[in-house]
């Protein structure tokens, strides 16, 4: 008898090109059958008028443990990732003190099972205390368990450091994940632009990382190493992304909902909810960014979740910290940028989200196949909802899309051939 | 005069679209509970502020200079970043309009000291507080206090946003001394990237019908500044003979380290108002200058003390400017 039987979903595997009404059956932890399907089961989940998609995928999330459990743990990311219908997520290691060796990963996976809800997988740093001097000890990390490095928060600013790192991840066959953005260019708090001048604020340009993603590619096509460029956020850096890829390099790329859905004008009232890293660019940035999703430029999407306090949200917009949250609400916005726009379809926004992120660590995740791990998401297409902050999993409550109307949300989300998240409401 | 002046400036171009939806100005009644900007203001609410300090500099006049306007009120004077002279200036333009005041001064932010903004402005709010006004080294400061406190809020210079009623006594010296400020050509020189003056005159005098030119060094002067209706030159040279009005910033020596520009040396020789550049301007033209004045920097003292100065012109002006404000913004929180 099967464990869970996913009855007459619209089952949509980009992995494995599948896109049928059918039955999906999960045993022990793993898919075991897609298709009809009559045997009997413990659980009968009737998923009519509903996509059974592989679990979602987010290579880019905050956690904040250890050092600010006010903001996030482990467990309540896990939580809203679940509620947001992903079933994985990747913890950037910025946290105090940082995830720069074994222990920190081992830590990670510890806290991620003990909460076991998405799986929570850890990202080590590329350099000791992400300091951009010393690589830090990846073999040892990638041993324990780390998926791929960054220093996000901040770019790799040597082309040295970068260069080796680049050498010796590519050795070890994980990636590299790089928070493009020169440092030296980084003085300002929004897009550098007509906005930020009326506003008397400091302005980051869209150079500022196009700079070091033309680095990086250059070291990329002269060392081994695989390398993935994190929320890019210029219309510049995907043309650099669409050259490499057509050049051959072993390199991939995401963006964030909010790259694909504001702009620089949301920072007029001077509202710290808007600030964030890279900063929200211009219209004609956020139609090439969601271009480059839809012919497959960019290869996932991610949220960024970026867990603050609201104290210190409560400050000047110039010295509120940088971040916004999205893990329970990010469906309904990736929806909103692409679906609804006309530029992606079912099966290609569930690839951005699946299969994508899934090929770019390696990871035998983000597949329906047959025999593959349990992780599914059930989403309702046409549910109508409204965000409410009030409602998220996460700690935190910086999240400017409070009161959007969206249109689709998860309705289950299973990991591992569990439930571990079910819409009540509706 | 009023009527004046305020039917001129609704022939402007650069007037926003929701400012059309602006009663007539005579009919005019002031609403907003605070000043934050002129980014904000319609050319009539512009206009009303003029008018209004017109009302309020005749008190200055008098042998008592007190009018009981903001009796039983209290304002208090945030100054997050040393100004003494704005200090100063709203402080006697409070008492003048008969309002108790409380000061705040601290050096640098705040949070160093491990109170945020926005939590000193609630302690203070909770005396009893009916106008901030506030300075702050961060943009955008005044407006985080002004959705989040009941008082009234006055901008009085956030970071390198802008500097309001600066931006309105300049406007004001300047219809004073030329009649009115449609048509009029107006040069605002030096850094106008970090100038919170700048930003207000541009916005206030293009909203009002003149044409402003910025100018300065490429590394001072934003090119996407030209967005907001203005100008962009950077030779003070080339504009010298065509404008009538030069409203010289003040050049700010803690941002030396940067780099922005070469020397100090360089910098008065390319961008300095002095006696042999006036002779190149029009004859009536207007010298105006914020203060305090780096005498021989941006501006020769020949210059800054002749004929052609208002300098203490506006420092007078300021104060009826500033009596105007904090009685409009209380009128407009009742
Ligand atoms: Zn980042
Ligand atoms: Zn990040």
């Amino acid at each position: 008898m099967n464990d869970i039987l996913i009855r007459n979903g619209r089952v949509i595997d980009p992995a494995n090109g599948l896109d049928e009404v059918t039955d999906v059956a999960i045993t022990a932890g793993k898919i075991v059958r897609v298709g009809p399907c009559r045997a009997a089961a413990k659980q009968i989940i009737d998923a009519d008028g509903q996509i059974v998609a592989p679990g979602l995928i987010d290579l880019h999330v905050h956690c904040r443990e250890p050092g600010h459990e006010e903001e996030e743990t482990i467990a309540s990311a896990a939580g809203a990732a679940v509620a947001g219908g992903f079933t994985t997520v990747l913890a950037m290691p910025n946290t105090h003190p940082p995830a720069d060796d074994e222990r920190a990963i081992n830590y990670v996976l510890q806290r991620a099972g003990e909460a076991d809800l998405a799986r929570v997988l850890p990202v080590g740093c590329i350099t000791k205390d992400r300091a951009g001097k010393e690589l830090a000890e990846m073999g040892m990390m990638a041993a324990a368990g780390a998926v791929a490095f960054s220093d996000d928060g901040d770019g790799v600013a040597s082309s040295l450091v970068m260069q080796r790192a680049l050498q010796y991840a590519g050795n070890l066959g994980i990636p590299l994940m790089q928070h493009c953005q020169d440092p030296e260019l980084m003085a300002g708090v929004m897009n550098s632009g007509p906005v930020a001048v009326r506003l008397g604020l400091g302005g980051i340009a869209a150079s500022g990382e196009q700079i070091m993603l033309r680095r990086d590619l250059e070291l990329v096509a002269r060392t081994q190493g695989a390398y993935h460029v994190q929320h890019i956020s210029t219309s510049g850096s995907a043309n650099l992304l669409r050259a490499a890829k057509a050049d051959g390099l072993a390199v991939s790329g995401e963006v964030t909902c909010h790259h694909l859905l504001l702009t620089d004008a949301a920072c007029a009232g001077y509202d710290s909810k808007y600030k964030v890293s890279p900063p929200l660019r211009t219209a004609s940035d956020v139609e090439a960014l969601r271009r480059a999703v839809a012919d497959g430029t960019i290869d996932c999407l991610a949220t960024d979740h970026a867990p603050h306090s609201k104290e210190e949200k409560e400050l000047e917009f110039g010295l509120a910290p940088f971040g916004i949250i999205a893990l329970d609400c990010a469906l309904g916005l990736f929806i909103k940028a692409l679906v609804e726009t006309g530029l992606c379809d079912w099966p290609t926004l569930i690839e951005r989200m699946t299969a994508g992120p899934a090929r770019v660590i390696g990871r035998p995740l983000g597949t329906l196949a047959t025999g593959a791990l349990a992780d599914v998401t059930i989403i309702d297409p046409a549910a109508n909802w409204t965000v409410d902050t009030n409602t998220f999993v996460s700690l935190s409550r910086n999240c400017p899309y409070h009161g959007w109307k969206l249109t689709g949300r998860a309705t289950t989300t299973i990991v591992g051939g569990k439930v571990k998240y079910r819409l009540v409401d509706k | 005069m009023a009527k004046k002046l305020s039917t001129s400036s609704r022939k402007t171009k650069s007037v926003p679209a929701q400012a059309a939806a602006e009663p007539a100005p005579e009919a005019l009644v002031w609403r907003r509970k605070d000043l934050l900007g002129l980014d904000e203001l319609s050319p009539a609410e512009i206009t009303h502020i003029l008018d209004t300090a017109e009302t309020f500099k005749e008190v200055s006049t008098r042998s008592i200079k007190k009018v009981p306007a903001l009796r039983g009120k209290v304002v208090a004077l945030m100054f997050f970043e040393d100004s003494t002279r704005t200090r100063m200036s709203f402080e006697l333009a409070a008492s003048r309009l008969s309002a108790d005041t409380l000061l705040f001064t601290s050096k640098g932010s705040s949070v160093t000291k491990g109170e945020t903004t926005l939590d000193t402005a609630r302690n203070v709010a909770a005396m009893g507080v009916d106008i901030f006004v506030i300075r702050h080294g961060q943009s955008g400061a005044p407006h985080l206090l002004a959705s989040n406190l009941q008082a009234s809020v006055v901008n009085a210079g956030d970071g390198s946003h802008e500097h309001p009623t600066q931006g309105l006594l300049d406007i004001f010296t300047m219809r004073q001394r030329l009649g009115g400020i449609e048509g009029l050509k107006v040069a605002l020189v030096g850094d106008i990237a970090h100038s919170r003056v700048a930003r207000s005159n541009i916005l206030g005098l293009t909203k009002l019908g003149a044409q402003v030119t910025v100018v300065g060094p490429p590394t001072l002067v934003p090119a996407a500044i030209a967005s907001m209706g203005c100008t962009v030159c950077t030779s003070l040279d080339e504009v010298l003979g065509e404008v009538d009005v030069i409203n010289m910033l003040r050049i700010q020596f803690e941002r030396f380290g940067g780099g922005l520009f070469p020397s100090l040396r360089e910098y008065s020789r390319l961008y300095g108002m002095n006696g042999q550049r006036l002779k190149r301007c029009k004859k009536d033209v207007l010298i105006m200058h914020p203060g305090p004045i780096n005498r021989g920097v941006e501006i020769t003292s020949d210059v800054a003390d002749g004929p052609n100065s208002c300098i203490l012109q506006q420092v007078t002006n300021g104060l009826a400017i500033r009596m105007a404000v904090l009685y409009l913004v209380s009128q407009g929180n009742e």
